[in-house]
């Protein structure tokens, strides 16, 4: 339908003032994004790959152990936990709780925060066994 | 427009004409990928080796397979209700609607159909010798 242009716009990204309710928010859209897109891809690459025989698996491990994969398995790390962690506080939201201005802000940065130290837990820890190998 | 009820009056309203159906399977899936998302990183994290005979021998077990089925199913109903909300939200232009539509159900359908059928052959043709 085309948009009718004596309406106005509402307002975008361009003139909002940065705050961290607005950051979650525009990160869960963008973490589900690259989990649908290459965290699905690569799921989907993995089970067809192992089904397929040791050759094919073989390719898969290849490109998934090159820096490349590691670069995308950390990325999607991060945005699994973003992505769980913001939709955790949208249960929250959903339910009519968490609307109170610090209380939004806080958890919408606890949500942010949590998301990077779970994924450098878990990277660490990877990263620490197959340095001690 | 229904002349009587609050229900009759938002019936067939919003951009799917499907009220709140499409928000309340979106939550009922994100529940469902909390549950199994968690026992599949878990899971893989401590698989002690990610090569072919593990991954394959770790699979064909019923206590995987069904859950990782699961999983694709509710992984991939998710994601397709989440893109749907984004195409409604930046694209504008029915053609790229009616384009994004099919590009977004083929890959969900037919990405979770890839997906669930490789977990059953694993399944199925059991741990080769």
């Amino acid at each position: 339908m085309a948009r009718n242009h004596a309406r106005p716009l509402s307002p975008h990204l361009t003139i909002w003032k940065w705050g961290p309710a607005m950051a979650v928010s525009i990160l869960h859209r963008a973490t589900g994004t690259a989990l649908a897109v290459a965290g699905g891809i690569g799921f989907i690459w993995w089970l067809v790959a192992a089904a397929m025989g040791p050759e094919a698996y073989a390719t898969f491990l290849k490109v998934a152990t090159s820096w490349f994969g590691y670069l995308v398995a950390v990325g999607l790390t991060w945005s699994f936990f973003n992505h769980m962690f913001s939709g955790l506080r949208h249960f929250v939201l959903d339910v009519g709780a968490g609307y109170e201005l610090r209380t939004n802000r806080l958890w919408s940065i606890v949500c942010m925060v949590g998301a990077v130290v779970v994924t450098i837990a878990i990277w660490g820890t990877i990263f620490a066994k197959m340095g001690a190998n | 427009m229904g002349t009587g009820t609050g229900i009759g009056r938002v019936r067939g309203l919003g951009s799917a004409k499907h009220g709140s159906q499409h928000w309340w399977r979106s939550r009922v899936t994100a529940a469902g990928n909390l549950l199994l998302v968690t026992w599949f990183v878990i899971s893989i994290f401590r698989l002690p080796h990610l090569d072919y005979e593990g991954v394959v021998k770790w699979i064909s077990s019923p206590l995987v397979a069904v859950p990782l089925v699961l999983l694709t199913a509710s992984v991939f109903t998710h994601l397709r209700l989440g893109l749907q909300v984004l195409m409604e939200d930046y694209v504008h232009e029915e053609a790229g609607k009616v384009f994004w539509t099919l590009l977004l159900n083929l890959y969900a359908i037919g990405g979770a159909a890839l997906a669930i059928f490789s977990i059953l052959k694993i399944a199925f043709a059991g741990v080769p010798a």
